[in-house]
């Protein structure tokens, strides 16, 4: 469905200097630099897929997103989404995708929400009677029904990406691109739109890639991620893949009744706190198993509770970046 | 064309929310153009004409460049004001919207508070209409009409053509402003007071000539020769809007290549 081979694009940036006398240097003469913000792009995404699009700030992120939505045309390389060259087809091929960009609105500013979706209803040319029952199932999943009639400017950051959303799908588009949809969001609403993104892409099949700074989005939604970094993709596969991968370190807290004796620590194992009452150790499953370490720990002291908690995969995707020095 | 009145009515209605600065605006907008035509009466008190041109025919020339300019600021403002969509970002929403580049910008927005300066210029228009000893018949109806659509067409063009600009200034070029505001300064006189080259600048470049000067001439009956060459010149200038259209649709196109 969506193809994306050897994408590379890079930018002119004019050079900066400091001072007043660069400043005024510049006026008159520049020097530029290139950038290459995306070197050798390539992956394919099918139908009905949830894809997590990450990658540290200016990894070149938006400007995939940018591609595949046809404001930007790469420098080489092929892309053909739906069978359609973004940037070629554009007008023809945009009514097929929706596109978030979670910095910036696409509602009209000082009228109610509902008049939006209304014009963007003309715009996309959508039929009354298909607009009526897509609108109605959009207010119901996003629990619009108590803001819809009031003007955007009024509306909270949370309510208002949840109308964002709304407006993206209004023409039913097949694909989605979501650009940082959670920024800025509260727990609640963060959890809401996740749950909307899932629903919509189960019920309708709707193609959905997301670019974001929360790993918890990714890990809510996305099976599959893909990683940039310095314009090349690092990474892409399975989450949990990944996570097998990168992602070995378990930590161990044992709770036990008082123990003043020393503990023989499992091998490799980290210890992160140690009292009397309580013992946290981090290991490493490549070269200890969890249930081996328990069983050790059991054997010298009397434990009341164990809990192991997966090493976030925050921590994993900090690791990666420093792997591959992005 | 409906999705633009669409447009029209959404920031109508976001006008609506602001009413108090709407009349006040509206009612600066009415009295700018009314110190330049006060100007314009003492002038002609003074020295009674210009180069066989009296003060109701001038009067004329001012109403309909004016009635031009504010309409198509109204209506073309979009294209006038366009840095802002490109400094902001939101020419990318433009771009992944299955309609033309040029209404959408067109509907980006609009500034109704120019209805002062129309309502100013409309009354100037009647009062020199009827102050004229004009016999009217069809084709001069037409031709009025079509030097209005004549000059909003030139101006919307020279918007145009600035906007483009900005695709790669970013910033927006008050340079424009000597062809619009400057225009429409001097094209409130008829052309043949000036010197030869600034009427034929703005005879064959950028041809306002054809929203009053030309086109007067017939209604006035003041043509030499054949009145039909006066009379579509107006038609003649609005196909100035045509370059432009080619212009900008070259700069959207270099705007999506370079990424900036």
């Amino acid at each position: 469905m969506i193809h994306l081979e050897g994408i590379s694009k890079s930018y002119k940036i004019a050079k900066r200097q400091t001072g007043l006398r660069q400043a005024a240097k510049a006026l008159f003469y520049r020097e530029y630099t290139t950038i290459a913000a995306l070197k050798d792009i390539s992956f394919s995404i099918n139908q009905g897929e949830i894809v997590g699009y990450i990658g540290p700030n200016g990894a070149g992120k938006s400007t995939t997103i940018k591609i595949m939505s046809g404001i930007l045309v790469p420098d080489t390389g092929k892309c053909t989404i739906m069978g359609c060259t973004p940037w070629k087809e554009r007008t023809s091929y945009v009514k097929n995708i929706g596109v978030v960009f979670g910095q910036r609105s696409q509602l009209w500013w000082d009228v109610p929400v509902m008049d939006s979706f209304e014009l963007l209803k003309d715009i996309y040319k959508v039929p009354q009677q298909e607009y009526q029952t897509t609108i109605k199932l959009l207010i119901e999943t996003l629990e619009l029904q108590e803001i819809v009639n009031s003007p955007v400017r009024q509306l909270s950051l949370g309510q208002r990406m949840r109308c964002e959303i709304a407006a993206s799908l209004i023409h039913s588009p097949q694909i989605l691109f979501l650009d940082e949809p959670t920024i800025g969001l509260d727990a609640v609403s963060k959890i809401a739109v996740r749950k909307f993104i899932k629903t919509i892409n189960k019920e309708k099949g709707v193609t959905v890639i997301l670019t974001t700074h929360d790993m918890n989005d990714i890990e809510a939604l996305a099976e599959r991620v893909i990683l940039i970094g310095k314009g090349n993709v690092l990474y892409d596969g399975h989450l949990e893949e990944l996570r097998k991968r990168f992602g070995t370190r378990k930590t161990i807290t044992a709770d036990y009744s008082q123990n003043t004796s020393p503990i023989k620590m499992p091998a490799g194992a980290e210890i992160l706190s140690y009292t009397q009452e309580r013992l946290s150790i981090s290991i490493d499953t490549n070269h200890t198993k969890t249930s081996d370490a328990i069983t050790q720990l059991s054997q010298q002291v009397e434990l009341t509770d164990v809990t192991i908690e997966t090493q976030p995969i925050e921590d994993i995707i900090v690791k990666l970046y420093k792997e591959y020095q992005i | 064309m409906s999705v633009y009145f669409k447009y029209l009515l959404i920031h109508f209605k976001s006008q609506m929310q602001y009413r108090t600065s709407f009349w006040l605006l509206s009612l600066g907008q009415f009295f700018i153009p009314f110190s330049v035509f006060a100007g314009l009466y003492f002038l002609f008190e003074r020295f009674g004409q210009i180069k066989g041109w009296g003060f109701f025919e001038v009067a004329l020339c001012f109403a309909v460049i004016h009635m031009a300019f504010s309409i198509s600021e109204c209506f073309a403002r979009g294209f006038d004001s366009f840095s802002d969509l490109i400094i902001k970002g939101d020419f990318d929403r433009v771009l992944v919207r299955p309609r033309s580049t040029f209404v959408q910008v067109l509907g980006s927005k609009f500034e109704f508070t120019r209805a002062g300066r129309l309502l100013q210029s409309v009354m100037v228009l009647i009062w020199a209409l009827s102050s004229l000893p004009i016999e009217w018949t069809i084709t001069k109806i037409a031709t009025l009409v079509l030097m209005m659509t004549s000059g909003v067409f030139i101006f919307t063009g020279i918007y145009m053509l600035a906007a483009t600009m900005c695709f790669w200034t970013v910033q927006g070029l008050e340079v424009a402003n000597i062809f619009t505001d400057g225009g429409r300064e001097m094209a409130q006189y008829p052309l043949n007071i000036y010197h030869k080259w600034v009427a034929r600048f703005f005879t064959y470049v950028i041809p306002f000539g054809t929203v009053n000067y030309l086109p007067l001439q017939y209604i006035l009956g003041k043509t030499q020769g054949s009145d039909l060459m006066y009379m579509v010149t107006p038609a003649l200038g609005s196909l100035f809007i045509l370059p432009c259209f080619f212009v900008w649709q070259f700069g959207v196109r270099h705007y999506r290549s370079t990424g900036s």
